[in-house]
């Protein structure tokens, strides 16, 4: 998969002219992500692949709100993956949670 | 219309409640990570309105409109498109929002739950569902606790640190504020009229420049509060 890089497009036209907004949504993005990632990487290891695919399916809507729309379907794929307990994906995702986690801290 | 938001996503949320700023009559009342916690709400206040993620840990959104006796008008946001079918199945929803929300879908959406409405009496107009809500409350007097239906109070006053809890029998003194009694009725029944006096909106018999009359009791509006008791009126 060609490597996307993560956007504020999304957010920047819910935003308009709201700048505020705009901060607050960053902010809430850069504290809720890194937990959701550390939640993901936890189930996973633990083996309780029905909680990682919950969290999957969390962390998919930020994948759409970066603009992340290949990785937005290998995670939707991932999410059902990962209920019939196969993680032959997870290396994938979880490039794709770095790749995210390196580019909210430029922000 | 007042609304109130729950998903379990911060971000979700945060999207939710921007998206409704775009629509003036619209006013997010509370948001909320779990859906336990809404209901607790909705048993208390009354709703036009609920944003809801189907996707959430231990109870779904789909739990949460089964467990609802009278549900209020619920629009679903999910990051799925394969549970369309089963939500339609619900009378109460009314749409159905694939996630990330546009504001020009978020817009199409408020629509319909308008022309929704304005096929029935609105909930915060009168009808409410009183009964789901409880009907009465309980308050502590010298270690007992005393069952007084909605119904029977006329007003409520704040008198220091205690208020007067006026029924239809006798005058109740309880060591409480205002502010907290408020928050345990139901919003189609109560109105603050006055900053020390909440007042059973059925119970008024007249109401004149800054008064109303309740029983034999005259009680003061006040000037900030006088356009919501006005709003409320059924005028001629």
């Amino acid at each position: 998969m060609s490597k996307e890089t993560p956007n504020l497009e999304y957010i920047k036209k819910l935003s308009g002219d709201d700048l505020a907004f705009e901060q607050k949504f960053i902010a809430i993005l850069k504290d809720e992500f890194p937990v959701e990632k550390q939640e993901y990487i936890k189930t996973l290891r633990e083996g309780k692949t029905n909680e990682s695919a919950l969290i999957v399916h969390k962390l998919k809507h930020k994948l759409n709100i970066l603009g992340l729309e290949k990785a937005y379907g290998l995670a939707v794929t991932y999410e059902e993956e990962l209920k019939m307990e196969n993680t032959a994906l997870n290396e994938e995702f979880s490039s794709i949670l770095e790749t995210i986690e390196s580019y909210l801290k430029t922000l | 219309m007042n609304c109130i938001i729950i998903d379990d996503e911060a971000a979700a949320r945060a999207i939710v409640a921007q998206l409704c700023t775009s629509i003036p009559e619209l006013d997010v009342i509370e948001e909320f990570s779990n859906a336990i916690d809404a209901i607790k709400f909705l048993n208390q206040h009354s709703v036009d309105l609920v944003f809801l993620d189907i996707h959430m840990p231990g109870f779904t959104g789909f739990d949460f409109v089964q467990t609802l006796k009278d549900p209020p008008k619920i629009v679903l946001t999910t990051s799925d498109t394969n549970f369309a079918i089963e939500a339609y199945e619900y009378e109460a929803i009314v749409d159905y929002l694939v996630k990330p929300i546009t504001q020009e879908r978020f817009t199409k959406s408020i629509q319909k739950v308008k022309n929704t409405l304005a096929q029935q009496p609105s909930r915060s107009k009168g009808e409410g569902n009183a009964s789901s809500a409880g009907e009465d409350l309980y308050i502590n007097i010298d270690r007992r606790l005393i069952k007084l239906t909605f119904d029977e109070i006329l007003f409520i006053e704040a008198k220091g640190d205690y208020i007067d809890i006026k029924t239809t029998k006798e005058t109740h003194r309880v060591h409480n504020t205002l502010k907290k009694i408020k928050e345990k009725l139901p919003e189609e029944l109560f109105l603050q009229i006055h900053r020390s006096y909440i007042i059973n909106f059925t119970k008024i018999i007249d109401i004149e420049d800054n008064s109303v009359l309740i029983e034999k009791s005259v009680i003061p509006i006040s000037r900030s509060n006088r356009p919501e008791l006005m709003r409320r009126l059924n005028l001629l």
